[in-house]
């Protein structure tokens, strides 16, 4: 019982570590993936720390106003931009920013007056990303600070502090004097596609996991292309008087058209069971389907072309699986990574894919919304297709 | 109707096969008989187009294979070595794929479907998934693939590996056939008793090389008699020409 057992054990080893690639793969992967997002997200100091994008829209001009918005620009945590407000909830719902603050006319002065008594607060406007609510809760207390330094400046400091100061102690003595209070309001409104219109987050996941699985869905057929080599069945496709083109084109097309499936089957049942809608056009959202289809194929593709065994390949399209796809923000959102990292994951099909679908439910976005990302994921389906021709083994020995 | 001359090809430092030609006429079986990596299959291989020779060419009626999509690649027919067939799809769908590459498409494409299967004797089972199929039927479909077009020049790389006595005979029996109709078969295999039974001529290839193209009694007449006076065996022929020495 035992030394058959043992050998049987013995076997297994020696046939895994036989492999080479699989062993690398086996050990090296998880701990380069881990080592990787384990330095993300540790908060090292080297590394830039990813300010939020928020808009300020300052439509006091007091002394209040611009001080919290200088205050803000200086701040670590922000990175301030100040665009009208029309301008700020469009990029808002473009996902361009995450958070945007609209200080009212009279912001100020009513703050002034707020800081001493309950009556009269004046309200601040937030509009947030509802895909990105994380960064509100940042924003609103970095901004509470701003606020709170900037009227307590004035108040204790400034001209209008000294009339603001005269007339509270006034009130005081009729003995409804409050304390220091937070001198504003906040409204949040999550910007979607319409007024009426709820944040569902199932379009988000939907659009990450159908676009990973699509993409798993494209590498495993060109891993079967490397099966049907090892099977001699690319000696009869060569044989046969049918052009490279017309045999890469053909895989390229089945597996786009599978894709595609992919993608639609996993929205359908998104529409059905959670209600997810497409707010934007639809002419847009197939558009960016089908590129992000033709892209997934052409990689899968490209797969088949530079891999040399179906095994060796297998493990090397784990690793680059899960990296486009949570460099692409389908598991973690990118506005989680550090700066550079944003900037470098322009380069991931994947987000351009992610952001694309996004733009066209839950942010009901126009076709318009849809023509970059289209564009971007037909050059990289262009990328991937002519490297995958150049390079296919086409001589079959 | 196929002409190979001064074929040579090289893997790295390997020189796979070196200077080989010979011809296939018209209603002629051509052995070609070699050990294992005597460079039968790249020979082959460079026949059908899969690879490129550094030198020679091969002329199908006299003329050379311009492209991959040049016509006269649908006068050559190929059956590999291996099992080049999809398990998952049935017998009609594998041979209705592999037909449809040469643009043969509706009821020119079941006529063609439904005569290969009953060369092979595989008519009945067109329906079944050929993941269900023996080994013999799988080799007699996979033969049926490379009969689809109606080839002139059939290229048989080693085409009854594993295959029970019964399915042998059977494709035996559909070899000859073919050879009565006028096609011109190119066989390579190492076992004797095929070429003997089947060929018109017998090439012998070793380490790249031909070593000998000649008839049955050709090859006999190379080496001496048997004990006992008759002719030597093909396989001591076969031995006398490419050595003992085991190859690996």
């Amino acid at each position: 019982m035992l030394t058959p057992l043992v050998a049987m054990v013995r076997k297994d080893l020696q046939l895994f570590f036989s492999d080479r690639r699989a062993v690398i793969m086996a050990f090296a992967v998880p701990i380069a993936i881990a080592s990787f997002f384990g330095s993300l997200f540790s908060g090292n100091n080297t590394t830039a720390r990813a300010r939020v994008d928020v808009a300020i829209v300052d439509q006091d001009q007091s002394t209040i106003s611009k001080s919290v918005v200088s205050g803000a620009q200086g701040d670590d945590n922000l990175r301030v931009s100040t665009p009208s407000a029309d301008e700020a909830r469009d990029a808002v719902r473009r996902g361009r920013i995450g958070v945007a603050v609209i200080i009212p006319r009279d912001f100020g002065e009513a703050a002034g007056h707020a800081f001493f008594s309950r009556a009269g607060k004046p309200q601040l406007d937030v509009l947030f990303d509802p895909s990105r609510s994380m960064e509100v809760g940042l924003v609103r207390g970095v901004m509470t600070q701003h606020v709170m330094e900037s009227v307590s400046r004035e108040m204790f400091n400034g001209r209008t502090g000294e009339k603001v100061v005269d007339e509270t102690l006034g009130s005081l003595g009729a003995g409804n004097g409050p304390g220091i209070t937070l001198p504003y309001t906040v409204q949040e409104e999550a910007v979607t596609s319409g007024d009426n219109v709820q944040y569902n987050g199932h379009a988000h996941s939907f659009a990450g996991m159908g676009i990973q699985f699509l993409l798993f869905a494209t590498t495993n057929l060109g891993i079967e292309m490397l099966l049907e080599r090892q099977r001699g069945l690319w000696k009869r496709l060569r044989s046969a008087p049918v052009s490279r083109l017309a045999l890469l084109g053909g895989k390229t097309l089945s597996a786009t058209l599978i894709a595609l499936m992919t993608l639609l089957v996993s929205f359908g049942f998104a529409m059905i069971v959670f209600h997810v809608r497409i707010q934007g056009s639809i002419i847009g959202f197939a558009s960016i389907a089908i590129a992000c289809s033709l892209m997934a194929a052409t990689y899968g593709v490209l797969v088949a072309a530079l891999g040399k065994t179906p095994a060796s390949a297998r493990g090397v399209i784990i690793l680059t699986n899960l990296m486009m796809v949570m460099l692409g923000g389908a598991w973690v959102p990118t506005f989680a990574f550090p700066a550079w990292l944003q900037r470098a994951t322009v380069v991931v099909p994947v987000r351009w894919a992610v952001d694309g679908l996004d733009s066209m439910t839950w942010r009901g976005l126009g076709v318009g919304g849809a023509v970059v990302p289209t564009l971007v994921l037909l050059g990289f389906a262009v990328i991937f297709g002519t490297v995958a021709f150049a390079r296919f083994r086409w001589e079959e020995a | 109707m196929l002409t190979v001359s001064h074929l040579r090809k090289t893997f790295g430092p390997l020189v796979a096969v070196d200077d080989v030609s010979f011809s296939v006429g018209r209603g002629e079986l051509v052995g070609v008989l070699g050990p294992n990596g005597a460079g039968k299959t790249t020979t082959v291989s460079m026949i059908a187009g899969l690879i490129t020779p550094e030198r020679g060419e091969v002329l199908i009626d006299g003329r050379r294979l311009a492209s991959d999509t040049d016509p006269a690649k649908r006068k050559i027919g190929l059956v590999p070595q291996d099992l080049a067939l999809y398990d998952e799809l049935s017998a009609r769908e594998n041979l209705r794929f592999f037909g449809s590459l040469y643009n043969i498409s509706g009821v020119a494409l079941d006529h063609a479907i439904v005569q290969a299967a009953e060369l092979v004797g595989l008519a009945d089972r067109l329906r079944d998934r050929v993941k269900t199929f023996s080994g013999g039927m799988k080799r007699r479909l996979n033969l049926a693939a490379g009969l689809l077009h109606d080839p002139d020049i059939l290229l048989l790389d080693e085409p009854t590996v594993g295959v029970d006595p019964q399915s042998r005979n059977a494709i035996f029996d559909n070899l000859e056939t073919l050879k009565a109709r006028g096609k011109a078969l190119l066989y390579t295999t190492h076992y004797m008793e095929e070429a003997e039974r089947l060929a018109d001529r017998i090439v012998v290839i070793d380490h790249g090389k031909v070593v000998a193209d000649d008839t049955l009694a050709g090859l006999h007449a190379c080496v001496p008699a048997a004990v006992g006076g008759g002719p030597a065996s093909l396989e001591s022929v076969f031995l006398t020409l490419t050595g003992r020495s085991l190859r690996d």
